[in-house]
């Protein structure tokens, strides 16, 4: 059956991100003061084929690891939206 | 014996190197990415551009493209390869040198001259440079911001060859235009044989062009592969 996955990929701890910290600022100027932090992130939506959500899950880790998201800068996180 | 100058779909500076190892005295042959046999390549350049669209991250589609394979086989056999901007993102891409880039600190597509400082001349790009020398040379990148995790494995290991300076050649805050940890410009890999950079050495080939300090690094890599043919 046809899977859908949202993998989210995020940048590493302690990496600048410039784009967070400038969107930080302006909500805190705009009298968001609780806002603490704001990241940047990518998210992907994959429809995969696969017979059950392990399956799916291991193909997943995969991609990630080969192509989606690169090690050095960033992590990902997968979740089943089926 | 030529160079293999690799042509990605996005690449836009192939011309340009060709024209600076021409002038160099070097032969080089343009090599569409989809070839799979470099084997008569004396040394091989990825250059500058935005190869497959710069889609997902800087490189990462581009270092799945068949003639990567081969490009990886024999710079591990020792070949001379130099990646310029995005040739470099893509070398770190592949995990043929270390780190990655990201987005400029400021994120402002950053297109201006800079100066480097040479900071070892055991590579195949600055082996024709001398150790504090300043070379002026254009930036043009947005990702051009370098990071890794094993940062100061990488310098302990001696592996950074250049880093942004100022015209004294100091190194400090004010003259590092994208955020590159510890000012980083240019690396090496540890068999010394791989190399990369952001700055484009080949827009500063000649005079009429503002600057001609990139020919010590173009006229290195060329003498790199002089030395691997004899």
């Amino acid at each position: 059956m046809t899977r859908t996955y949202r993998v989210t990929i995020t940048r590493k701890p302690g990496l600048s991100d410039p784009e967070g910290a400038t969107t930080c600022k302006a909500l805190n100027d705009l009298g968001f003061v609780a806002v603490d932090a704001v990241s940047f992130g990518r998210i992907l939506t994959i429809d995969i084929n696969a017979a059950s959500n392990d399956e799916a899950r291991v193909e997943l880790e995969a991609m990630c690891a080969k192509l989606l998201a690169n090690p050095v800068m960033e992590d990902h996180t997968i979740e089943d939206i089926t | 014996m030529t160079v293999a100058v690799v042509v990605f779909p996005g690449t836009n500076c192939e011309h340009d190197i060709v024209h600076a190892l021409d002038l160099a005295g070097a032969d080089a042959d343009l090599v569409w990415h989809t070839e799979s046999d470099l084997s008569g390549a004396s040394g091989i350049v990825l250059p500058g551009g935005f190869a497959h669209g710069d889609y997902l991250r800087t490189g990462a589609i581009a270092r799945f493209s068949p003639v990567m394979a081969e490009v990886e086989r024999l710079a591990s056999g020792g070949t001379p390869t130099i990646g310029i901007c995005n040739g470099f993102q893509i070398l770190c891409e592949a995990g043929l040198l270390p780190g990655a880039l990201v987005a400029n600190q400021d994120l402002k597509f950053i297109c201006k001259p800079v100066h480097l400082r040479v900071e070892s001349t055991d590579s195949v790009l600055t082996k024709a440079a001398s150790v504090g020398q300043v070379l002026q040379i254009p930036l043009n990148s947005y990702e051009g911001n370098y990071v890794a995790n094993d940062i100061d494995a990488i310098e302990g290991k001696g592996d950074v060859i250049l880093r942004y300076a100022e015209a004294d050649g100091t190194v400090d805050a004010s003259s590092n235009p994208n955020g590159s940890t510890h000012s980083i410009a240019g690396i090496t890999n540890s068999a010394r044989n791989v190399a990369g950079l952001m700055p484009h050495p080949e827009r500063a080939s000649e005079s009429i062009l503002g600057s001609s300090d990139g020919m010590v690094l173009i006229e290195g890599f060329v003498a790199s592969l002089d030395a691997v043919r004899a």
